[in-house]
Order: structure tokens, then sequence, then C-alpha cells
């Protein structure tokens, strides 16, 4: 019988930080923008330039490991990491090993098993690296050092996922705290979350952890998935020809669906780490941790629960609702204009997500504003436009974020609310349809779907529907 | 006592610090680095045991810059001493293979 | 008599008072520089045309009574490791050969606030690694006194610049005693403040917790002047401290009635020439016969700090001079293949051999299995020595010694054997390790006609006492010039 074996996985998360500027000098950390153009001589490791520490980034270090139950290190500091490569300016990268900020965490996650406890061993701070373009001419890359300095965040798992769904999972879930927090906007695709795996396959019941890679350059939940799957496979491969497997880094490339090894000759991987002489230790008092709790806003499992409450919206609908910060956000603002909870959560549980899937969208990428959406609410409850007509308006809002009173009034959309005319339209329906109103009259139900559809139709579709069954009703 | 740097340490060093030395270079390094290190180990005659390790000598702690954008574009200034510069960027030799 | 032989402050009080003008001053100095420079070499960079240009900026500014300090219109000459706006900043390394700072560094921006004008940038022991001034890529620094001779380091060519008068005043830095070592071999002043005094920013950091800059000058009055004007307390430097008291000036009286003295045994034992030893003896007995408590006592660990010093600088240095790679700035390989080669011969062609050393040496002791046993055992040797600082201070206000065992040795003598020269500063290094002021005043010449320095050594902040003990033991002589000067 073919051996079972047992993935074994602990993450490295790197977060980048949604300050205004950078960890240690006073350049914007904003995306894009072309190369160099957000620099200083210290991002850039010019001689004699020195760091001075954003006071931001503790703060943001400092919730994230509280809503994360770690530990707070009320004395920490930074150290230096000293390897060599062109997107790193001073060849060392200022971060922590020895007394990093937060410790001994962790957040709980559902698995089909049910609840299970993801381990945080640490999170620490440091500056991001600038960004290498391969210049497609000339056998040269270009350094641009934009990124370089942007605040990140890294928090290192315990090696406690046993799937890709757990760690799909543990990373949704740091996700959402992160968001709801405010401390990053967690794109993957951006890179302002970036998942490292670290992976080691035993046979079942295996006391002892097999050796462990780690892989890099995973930039989606798929690609996450994917990796690894692909890591699991080349692993126990090489453990059932009776080969070991070798502790390195490896580069994952989600084209080819295989990861490559990163090292070189040139690469000792020994960062001789000690701590910085240009920065002084961090003290955090009692009271500033205080201070921060505080101030922290409502995250997701409170913000689920008081939809329940306040709202009553229901348990699978809140779970949607919250299931992003964009959403929730979306939610409440449009329901702080218009004080209409159900419904509103009604627009975004329907036609939103609807929409979203169709256009293979992520919460995150919504455009459209609550005051729009407000007002198209409102519209449809004074009846002056009808709810088909309604659906239209709103995707153009989706897309467009278009104001819907106007539109409504430009396009000439307003329900029909004259009786007469009504009165008149059904009139002609019930004498060009004498079929139908002969079957309703022998107790088809159904007959009066098919007039009321031919009104709309005659109305093109402007008829407030209450009122076309009414007077329909009263006619035969 | 004495220190005995191999070709291995001072091969190993030379990646660690991206530098190469000449024949010549490196028997004098070797000597030079056993030398100075037969000289640092008379710390070791020291009892530290119970003293903790001091990085900084004056206790100042928490200097924070609020996080307010000063800096703005100066990539003129930034690639002004740079070597290779090409589209804004700075010039290296290709990185990957 | 030239213009060069007043003291800063007194050239100062001269442009004030309109008998002379910033232009006439600046031109002094050069003419001091094109005399002497062939032979001595104190200059990487000489500024000509700038310095004349900021001359007649200045005098305008002290015409129209902008500028009415004490240093406004002075020349000075700033130590090649200093960042400084448009001007050439190499620290006497092929590495930095074209290098041209895009910014200045705040000493020096302080200094220009107070009207100086800067003529040039001093040469220097490369990336201020040395205490000959022999490991210049730029060539060596001769000594005013005796050009066979070397002016210390790695300050040399600010010392021996305001010693031959190329300048009125200088800045140098102090990491283990490149202030204080190349003043006492040159016969001039110097300070090393209590370390975050003067702003780092724009300082290129050799050992980052041990670096300070400071003043170099004919005498204690222009010392705590300059160090007026260049202490500040920098936000762009995180270990800069805010102190309570700027103003030196004040400690400049002569009384040192009841101020406690104290002399290590340990300074006066093996290895110092007995030449110095008098004459730091004669000194500290001066001290006493104008009313300062003078005893002896035990300092423990000297001993320990070279050693301590050598990992932590190196350890420091090693990491402080990786950013020197050839992508950003600076000095690149010509051929190469590929980005790791191009590091390896960019750095390898590009720091001289006592650079190397260090970095070596430093990559070592952090590199996996060694941290603890060099790094932190250095660390934690480092608070022991400053334990035994603080413990002296407790009784004394000043702590008496010479400033290195010897004079300045002769050329080519020092860099063959490492520990040798390292071990020159053993009187200077431990003050950089605790953090503490320290400052050289000459106290007369051996029989060769070299000069020897006393230095002073005060608790952390406390500036004002040795700089009250040294213009106290200054009033008792005249200022000497090197003989080259009199001819």
């Amino acid at each position: 019988m073919a051996k079972q074996y047992e993935t074994v996985i602990g993450l490295e998360v790197h977060v980048e930080l949604a300050t205004k500027t950078k960890i240690f000098c006073s350049c914007s950390t904003e995306f894009g923008g072309a190369p160099n153009t957000h620099t200083c001589p210290v991002c850039t490791g010019m001689p004699g330039s020195l760091p001075v520490l954003n006071k931001q980034v503790v703060e943001y270090a400092i919730a994230v490991g509280l809503a994360t139950n770690c530990s707070i290190t009320q004395y920490c500091k930074f150290d230096r990491k000293n390897y060599f490569y062109p997107d790193n300016p001073q060849n060392y990268q200022i971060s922590q090993l020895y007394l990093p900020i937060c410790r001994n965490g962790g957040v709980e996650i559902d698995t089909p098993a049910g609840k299970k406890t993801i381990g945080i061993h640490e999170i620490h701070m440091e500056e991001d690296a600038g960004k290498l373009i391969h210049d497609e001419w000339e056998d040269c890359s270009l350094v641009d050092f934009n990124r370089s300095g942007v605040p990140l965040i890294e928090i290192v798992s315990e090696p406690d996922m046993r799937s890709a769904e757990e760690v799909i999972a543990y990373l949704d879930k740091l996700r959402l705290i992160i968001q709801y927090l405010g401390a990053s906007d967690c794109k993957l695709n951006e890179g302002s979350m970036r998942a490292d795996v670290n992976l080691s396959v035993r046979e079942v019941g295996a006391k002892e952890f097999g050796t462990r890679t780690e892989m890099k350059n995973l930039n989606s939940f798929k690609a996450i998935a994917r990796a690894i799957e692909g890591e699991r496979a080349r692993q126990i491969e090489l453990l059932e020809e009776g080969k070991e497997v070798v502790q390195e880094t490896r580069r994952w490339d989600d084209n080819k669906e295989y990861s490559y090894a990163m090292r070189s000759k040139e690469d000792a991987q020994d960062y001789r780490y000690f701590p910085d002489p240009d920065l002084v230790p961090i003290m955090i008092s009692d009271e500033w941790i205080e201070r921060i709790k505080a101030a922290q806003p409502e995250l997701r499992t409170e913000k689920l629960e008081r939809y329940k409450k306040e709202f009553d919206i229901p348990d699978y609908d809140a779970e949607i609702l919250t299931s992003s910060k964009k959403m929730a956000d979306l939610f409440e603002a449009t329901t702080e204009l218009c004080k209409k909870p159900k419904k509103v959560s009604n627009w975004l549980m329907v036609e939103t997500l609807r929409l979203m899937k169709e256009n293979d969208m992520e919460a995150d990428d919504l455009s459209f504003s609550p005051e729009n959406l407000a007002k198209l609410i409102e519209l449809v409850d004074a009846g002056t436009i009808n709810s088909s007509v309604a659906k239209e308006v709103f995707e153009v809002i989706f897309k467009e974020d278009i104001d819907p009173n106007k539109y409504v009034e430009e396009k000439g959309l307003k329900a029909v609310n004259d009786e007469g005319a009504l009165r008149a339209t059904i009139e002609e329906v019930i004498a060009n349809n004498p079929q139908s109103v002969e079957d309703y009259h022998n107790g088809k139900e159904k007959a009066i779907g098919f007039l009321v559809g031919q009104t709309m139709k005659a109305m093109q579709g402007k008829a407030n529907p209450g009122m076309v069954n009414k007077i329909l009703k009263e006619l035969l | 006592m004495a220190n005995i740097i191999s070709d291995e340490t001072m091969e190993y060093v030379g990646i660690l610090a991206k530098l190469e030395l000449s024949e010549e270079e490196k028997e004098q390094a070797k000597s030079d680095m056993g030398k100075m290190l037969d000289y640092i180990d008379k710390l070791n005659e020291l009892d530290t045991s119970n003293v903790e390790p001091m990085s900084h000598v004056f206790p100042v702690n928490n200097v924070f810059r609020e996080d307010v954008v000063t800096n703005g574009d100066d990539r003129e200034n930034i690639l002004k001493n740079a070597p290779g510069v090409k589209e804004g960027a700075f010039k290296v030799p290709k990185t990957v293979e | 008599m030239s213009l060069m032989s007043l003291t800063a402050v007194e050239l100062g009080k001269k442009i004030k008072a309109k008998e002379v003008t910033v232009k006439e001053a600046v031109e002094a100095a050069i003419a001091q520089i094109e005399k002497s420079e062939d032979t001595l070499n104190c200059y990487v960079t000489v500024d000509k045309e700038g310095a004349l240009k900021k001359a007649e900026e200045v005098q305008k500014l002290i015409d129209d009574g902008t500028l009415t300090g004490p240093l406004a219109g002075v020349p000075v000459a700033i130590k090649d490791n200093m960042c400084t706006k448009d001007m050439l900043t190499t620290c006497s390394s092929k590495i930095l050969s074209n290098f041209v700072p895009t910014y200045t560094a705040e000493a020096v921006v302080n200094l220009e606030k107070a009207g100086a004008v800067i003529l040039g940038k001093t040469n220097m022991d490369e990336f201020a690694m040395g205490s000959t001034n022999e490991t210049s890529a730029y060539g060596a620094v001769k000594n005013p006194w005796n050009t066979e001779h070397v002016p210390g380091g790695s300050s040399g060519g600010s010392c021996a610049a305001v010693a031959a008068e190329e300048c009125s005043y200088a800045l140098g830095s102090d990491t283990g005693g490149s202030i204080r070592q190349p003043s006492s071999f040159c016969g001039v002043t110097g300070i090393k403040p209590t370390y975050g005094t003067v702003s780092r920013y724009g300082l290129i950091a050799y050992g980052s917790s041990l670096d300070q800059i400071g003043p170099v000058a004919k005498d204690v009055t222009d010392c705590a002047t300059i160090l007026e004007a260049i202490a500040s307390y920098d936000p762009k430097d995180s270990t800069s401290v805010k102190r309570e008291d700027y103003d030196f000036t004040s400690a400049l009286v002569d009384d040192v009635k009841g101020l406690k003295i104290g002399i290590p045994k340990a300074y006066f034992g093996e290895g110092l020439d007995k030449e110095v030893k008098e004459a730091v003896l004669a000194a500290a007995k001066v001290l006493e016969e104008k009313g300062a408590i003078v005893e002896e006592f035990d300092l423990g660990l000297v001993d320990y700090a070279i050693p301590a010093y050598y990992v932590i600088a190196a350890a420091e240095a090693s990491s402080n001079l990786s950013r020197f790679d050839g992508v950003k700035y600076g000095y690149r390989t010509e051929d190469y293949e590929g980005l790791h080669n191009m590091y390896k011969k960019t750095r390898s062609e590009g720091f001289g051999a006592e650079v190397k050393r260090r970095i070596m040496l430093g990559s070592f002791v952090l590199s996996s299995g060694y941290y603890d046993a060099y790094y932190l055992k250095a660390l934690r040797t480092k608070a022991l020595i400053k334990k035994e600082f603080d413990k002296a201070f407790e009784k004394y206000d000043v702590i008496l010694g010479p400033a290195a065992p010897t004079t300045a040795p002769k050329l080519g003598d020092s860099l063959s054997d490492p520990i040798k020269m390292y071990l020159g500063d053993i009187y200077t290094i431990s003050v950089n390790l605790a953090g503490l002021p320290g400052i050289s005043v000459p106290c007369g010449n051996d029989s060769k006609g070299l000069p020897i320095g006393l230095q002073l050594i005060g608790d952390c902040f406390k500036e004002k006492n040795i700089i009250r003990a040294a213009y106290a033991y200054e009033q008792t002589g005249s200022y000497k010039r090197p003989g080259m000067l009199e001819e």
C-alpha cells in the first residue's frame, strides 16, 4: 500500500502598511509613479543619510498584533539584515530579528473539520526593497527605488497548516483583520500582501517535521494553491525515490506550475544581523497599547454580530456583507443615508454580487458610491421607478456611478402612475387578449401574469406594477 | 590560542563582503585576520556572563517622525552620481538568467 | 604677521571690526595653501573659486548685519567624509573618487549659517580607518612639524591644515581618537564631543555608534566657539540628543580651583613614551598648582577597549560600507561579467587594503556562529567599560592622560603591523566606546621637536569641565607654530 503523506505548511506574510510616507523617510508611498520619483537620499542609500522611524508604522504593527492576539514586545529594536542585491540600496535591509514587535499570537480559521487556531510566531516591521525591471532590449536590469522603504510587517505563522484550503482560509482571515484595521489594503495582485510558503511533507503519524523549502513569488490565492500542490508532489516524489529534500528557497513559476531553486554560489544566506546603530530602541508603554486598543475599529466578528442584531440581517447575508471591508463600508454608508438596511443588503447581496461575478471583480474593485445607491433605493420606494427599471439603472450605477435621479429624468424612465393612462392601456390589452381573459375567468390565475406582462410591454416597462395589478383585477 | 584562518573561511568572507583578493593579498589578509582575532580573544579573559550587551550608550528611545509627506520628486539629484542610468532608473547588470 | 596666524575667533573679530575683509581672509588662506600644500597634501579638494565667491556673499551679510557671530567670514576646512553639496566628497577613497553630494552634512550647514567660508575638503585615512593618514587613496599627509613624520589620523588633513595655517580651523570626525590623536601629533587643539551632540546626518559613516564630528583649531576658545556653532539637536539623526546646554564658551574661565582631576595609573604604564609621560604629568602639576585636586586612581579594563572597539567598529563598518557597490554612485569597475563579479571587482579595486581588512574582519565577526562570541562579547565589554567610567566620574570631574602613547611616528613605520598601529589608540578609544567627550591640547614638544598632546576626558554632557580645565591650562603657555611657518 502506498504511503500516506501529510503536508506541513507555515507562512511568512508580508503586508505593506497604508502609511502616507515610507518607514524611514518622508517620501510618498503611493503606488506607481515614474521610476525613482518618490525617492530621497535615505531610501536610495546615499552616503551620510540616516533613517528616522515613522510612528504610524509602529502603531499599525501594534494594532495588527493586538487583533491577532499577540503579545507586544514593549522593548523592541531594529536590526540590519546584510545581503547584496541591487534592489536593496544600502545592501542591508532594516528589519527586526532579535526583538520583533509582536510575538505568540494566533487566529482562528474555519475548516471542514471545525474551528482551528493557526499560531502566529511573530510579527516584525521592516522596509520593502525597490523594484527591478528587466530590460527587453539590452542585457541589463533597471532599478526603481520608489518602493524602497515602504513599510512592511512580516507575519510569521507557526507550521500549523495542513492543506491549501487552510492556507487560503488563514490568509483570508489575516486580510480581513488588517483591512478592517485600515492598516493595509492587502491586495495580492498589487503586491501589498505577499506570502512565502514554507512547506514540508511527512508520513502520516510521524512525529518529526520533514525538511522544508521556502517558496516565493506567489501573487494570487490561486497561485498559492497551485504552488502548494506542486511542491507537495515534488517533495513526495523525491522521498518515494529515496532522495532527500534540500532546505532551500524556491521560486514558483505559475505559468510552468513548477518551482525552481534560487540558491547560487554567491548567495551565502548568512545575513549577519546586528542591532542597527542608527536607530534607537522603541519602548511601548501600557498606556500606548491601551490607546491603540481603544482606538481599534470594529473588526469583522463584532460587525457581523451587530448587523444581525441592529439591522436584523440574516446570518448568511451578514457573512457576505462583512466578507470584505469594502462591502461592509458600502453597506453601512448606504444604510446611514437611506435608513433601509434590508433593502441595501438586498441590492448588495443580489445585484451587486451578480454583476461582480459577471465581470470577474473583487469587492475592492467596486467603485459606485453609497449616495447613488441610496438615491436609487429612494426612487424605487417612492414608486418613481419600478423594480425592473431600477435594475437597469443599477447596472449603470455599478459601471459608471451615475446619479440615478438625473439619469431617470434624462432617459424618461419614470413609472407611469397616471391611472387614466394606465386604465386606457389595460382596456386595450384586455380587448386584444380575449383568450387570456377567458382563461382567467376559468380559474387560471397565471393568465393574469401574461396580461400584466402585455401591459408593461405596451408601457415600455415604465408602468407601476402594483397599479397595473389592481386595475386589471378591477376590470376583469 | 592562535587563530588559523583557512582558505575556505577567506573565500566565505569574500562572498559575504563582496571582496575578491589576489593570492598575495589573500595570504596577507589571512595572517592579519588571524593576528587580529588572537588579539580580540583577549576579551575572553573577562567574565561577562551577567552583563547585557550595550549597543547604545545613552538610554534614548522612541525617536519618531510624523507620517507626513514632505519629500517631492528629487529624481534628477538621486540619479546624478549613478554610473549607469536608463529611463530614469539605475542601470545594473542583468539580475536574472 | 599673516592673517592665518590668528585664531579663528581673533580673525572673526577683525572681520567684524572691518579691519579685514572676508576676501582678504580667504585669500590669505589660499596663499598659504598654495605655499605649503605641495609639501603637506592636507587637502583632497581646494575650492578656490567657490570660496572667493562665498566670501563676497558672506561679506554682504556681515555688512548688512545679518551675520554677527564670532565665526562669520572665517575660512574653514572640512574633513572629506562630510557631505558638501556640489563639492566632491571622497572619504579619501577611490570608490568615491567622483561623488558629488546633492546635500550638505548638518554640522556643515550649521557652520554655513554661522557665516563660515569653506575652503575645501581635507585629506584623511580612507573612510577614517587609520591612525596615520597613510591609508588615503590620495597620498599621505605630512606633519607640518616634520614632514618625515605622519600627522596622525584619521583627521590628519584637518589637523595638519590647522597647524600649517592652511585654514583658520577645521572640522574632523572621531571614531576611536581620530580628532584627538592627530591634534596631539600636530600641536593643535581638538574636541570629540559627547556622542549625540553634533548631528551625524551627512557624515559618511564608519562606526555609527562611535562616530562624532568635532572641531580642530589653534586653541580652546576656538574649539568651544566652533562646537557651539555645530552642535544641535537634529531630528534627521535619531541618535541626536536634546542637550540642556549648548553654551560651551561659558566654560572659558581661567579657574580650576576645586576641580577634581583623576589620573588613571594604567595610562602611564608600559608602552608610553618617557617624554610624553613627563610632559603630561607636568601639565597635571600645572593644573594642581592652579588649584585643582589631582590624584591617581585605578581605571579598570583599559586593555580591553581596543579589542572591543575593533570588533564593534569593524562590524558596523562592514555593514555601513556595503552600500558602495557601483550601482548608485561612485566608482564602478570597467570590465565585469554579471552582477556579482561587478560588485566584487568594483569593491576590490575601489577600497584600499586597510578598509578591506576591516570589512573582512567585520563580516567575519558577524557571521553565523561567531556573532555571540565576538560581537555580543564586545558589546558586553563596552557595557563594563562604560561602568568603569561611571564609577570614575562619581569621584572626578575630569580624567587626565596622554592623547597618544608617542609623538608622531615616521611615515611608513606603522602600517606594516596593524596591531601595533591599533595600540596607538589605547588612550582615546575607550572614550568613544563610552560616548564621552574628550579634548586634546598641546602640552609641549619632545626632544625631536614634535608636539605632545594632553587629553582631558569628561563625563557625558560635561564638555564644560574639560573646556574649563583645558582653557586654564592653556593660559599658562603660549601657542607654538611649526618651524616651517617661522621661516
